[in-house]
């Protein structure tokens, strides 16, 4: 086999700072960094608020900003939780058939570069733009925390806040290619953003639903091997490896993330945190899952675009 | 220089996987500094050529030969000389004309200042610099299809393929933009391939033309070469003359004509082996006739596409 001419990635910088441009002055990107600022602010602001009272009995006070919510006000993590692959499928679901019906992609593939490019391109872009209003969000939430608890955070939870921004970053990133592997299946914007809405609601409220049904199914009712096998099966869920891994980073006392029997617990210090270490290697395999189900997303993509005619 | 080929096509196909034979065996050649149309109905196989020859396309068989390369090979080298403007042509309207073109200018690796020369170059050589500010949402589909010539001339192509490049425009527009194709020929010695189903605008700009008929190149050449293919090489003449006088044996017994037709009462209709319109007005004014017309009829292209097509359909049948 012929190697080909060039390097794949010629003109990636020129696709990448395009679309991180595009995307940074993205009217849909607007609105929902306002969102997500207004939620995020106001449980920020009522986290702190319940917090203050118990300033100096707690040496996690920065990531319980995170986690605590009060009636009715939903906490930071839950927010972030259903506003981030809002934001990813915002990005994501006209990536490719917007070129396509604003009859762009054939100048553009006319040019002297590769059509990987234009994938590796908008997907960096878009990584990007999240990565910059998700750092710019946790600098806030960190800067908040100073302002109102009036306590330093400790290196650690420095580390555990660095770690969760990591994860939401990759949900994130996982929803965009989904919904750009969308954009590239189906020629009308309107029909890509729809299924991609329903596949993130499909996960996040009926799977667990589903492998529950499937789990008593298969192992009967309450049963370990039924408890068990749901876990499993819910593990295919994003939202699910999303809230799990956050909740063993931003609560250092979870010990185990699946179902634990009774005798596995004996000896345990219970409501003792787990160090940072232990914490990272709990979540590890949900890393790791993330890691593959985006590679697994666009490698699909990558394919399907590659054998796209240019003409839709 | 004129003699150089740019652009060999030998025995292209192009069959889709749903079985669809989109193009069939078409070979042809472009010399420099030639305007070559390429004619025929909507899906006759055009576009897929077009894109096959840029390499946007994978062929099922043939070869493509443009400047030397293989467009599957070597797609940047091919595409880094060779300008391309699609037949429905998009820009992104939130950007304006200067961003739309410096972005796609960027792509090919120039020094900033040569890129930006270009792009006012090829701006203002289109006639539109003093839009270049303004978001492309303004801009009309004639000066879209401007800014589309002007981002193809910011290459330096040595080839510029056209798909239908006049679609939608007026006849003013139209006219405009065949008289800045045939500019860029003669000043910049550029080769011209576009494809058309407007066959006026066809034959007042192009060198050579090819028609198109499912996808099978029918035939190819200059208008001249494709009427005497498909009328002979015989001439027509047209004779107008006052009066009702009946001069057919007049016009039978001048050398080099072949058949006379009496159209009406003072027209007559004269098929000759040459042109010998001077012959003929000699003996209309010795027959102490008034001439009040003489013309040499020539096929128009629409004549030619016609008859071609009532050929291939015939054959079919």
């Amino acid at each position: 086999m012929k190697k080909r001419e060039g390097s794949a990635l010629t003109g990636l910088k020129v696709v990448f700072f395009k679309e991180l441009q595009d995307y940074a002055g993205n009217i849909r990107m607007i609105v929902l960094m306002v969102l997500i600022l207004l939620t995020a602010g106001a449980s920020m602001y009522v986290a702190a608020q319940t917090l203050r009272s118990y300033v100096g009995e707690d040496s996690f006070m920065l990531l319980n900003l995170f986690t605590i919510s009060q009636n009715p006000i939903p906490s930071f993590l839950t927010f972030i939780s259903f506003l981030v692959p809002l934001t990813g499928i915002a990005l994501g679901f006209d990536a490719i058939n917007g070129e396509f019906q604003n009859r762009t992609l054939g100048r553009v593939l006319s040019q002297p570069i590769y059509r990987d490019v234009l994938l590796f391109g908008k997907a960096l872009g878009a990584l990007a733009a999240m990565a910059i209003v998700l750092l710019a969000l946790w600098l806030l939430v960190i800067g908040s925390a100073m302002l109102f608890l009036g306590v330093p955070p400790s290196g650690e939870q420095i580390a555990r806040s660095l770690i969760y921004y990591l994860i939401t970053l990759l949900y994130g990133v996982l929803w965009y290619m989904i919904a750009m592997t969308c954009s590239i299946i189906f020629k009308q914007p309107a029909v890509s953003a729809l299924v991609s809405i329903a596949l993130w609601l499909f996960f996040m409220i009926f799977w667990p639903m589903i492998s529950q049904i499937i789990a008593i199914g298969i192992g009967g009712v309450d049963t370990y091997e039924a408890a068990k096998l749901s876990v499993i099966l819910n593990r295919i869920s994003p939202y699910t490896l999303y809230v799990e891994s956050a909740i063993a980073m931003l609560n250092p006392t979870t010990r185990s993330l699946g179902v634990v029997l009774f005798s596995q617990v004996q000896g345990a210090l219970m409501g003792n945190p787990l160090p940072f270490g232990q914490s990272l290697l709990l979540i590890w395999p949900q890393m790791t899952a993330f890691f593959a189900s985006i590679i697994l997303v666009f490698v699909l993509g990558y394919i399907v675009f590659q054998r796209k005619e240019i003409r839709m | 220089m004129k003699n150089e080929q740019v652009l060999s096509i030998s025995h292209l196909t192009k069959q889709y996987t749903k079985g669809v034979l989109a193009v069939d065996d078409v070979s042809f050649s472009l010399e420099r500094g030639e305007i070559f149309g390429l004619l025929g109905p909507n899906g006759s196989g055009k576009t897929t050529t077009i894109l096959m020859i840029l390499g946007l396309l994978e062929s099922s068989g043939g070869e493509v030969d443009i400047l030397g390369c293989n467009p599957l090979r070597t797609p940047l080298t091919v595409k880094r000389q060779v300008g391309y403007m699609p037949d429905t042509i998009g820009f992104y309207d939130y950007m304006t004309a200067y961003e739309n073109i410096d972005y796609t200018a960027r792509f090919l690796n120039l020094e900033e200042k040569e890129r930006k020369r270009r792009v006012e170059d090829a701006l203002d050589k289109m006639h539109l610099s003093d839009r270049a500010n303004d978001k492309v949402k303004t801009y009309s589909h004639g000066m879209k299809r401007r800014l589309g010539l002007a981002e193809l001339l910011v290459k330096h192509p040595k080839i510029a393929i056209l798909d239908e490049p006049t679609q939608g425009l007026d006849p003013q527009s139209i006219s405009g933009f065949l008289a800045t194709i045939r500019s860029l020929r003669d000043s910049e010695g550029m080769t011209f391939l576009l494809s058309s189903h407007q066959l006026n605008e066809v034959q007042s700009v192009c060198d050579k033309v090819g028609l198109f008929s499912k996808g099978k190149l029918i035939s190819s050449g200059t208008v001249d070469e494709l009427s005497k293919k498909y009328f002979g090489s015989n001439l027509l003449i047209n004779v107008q003359v006052e009066g009702k006088s009946n001069l057919f044996k007049t016009f039978a017994s001048l050398g080099g004509i072949v058949h006379v037709e009496r159209k009406g009462d003072s027209l007559w209709l004269l098929e000759c082996l040459e042109d010998v319109r001077a012959q003929i007005a000699e003996t209309v004014f010795a027959s102490k006739e008034k001439l009040v017309s003489l013309e040499l009829l020539t096929h128009s292209l629409n004549d030619i596409y016609q008859q071609a097509f009532q050929e291939v359909s015939s054959e079919k049948a």
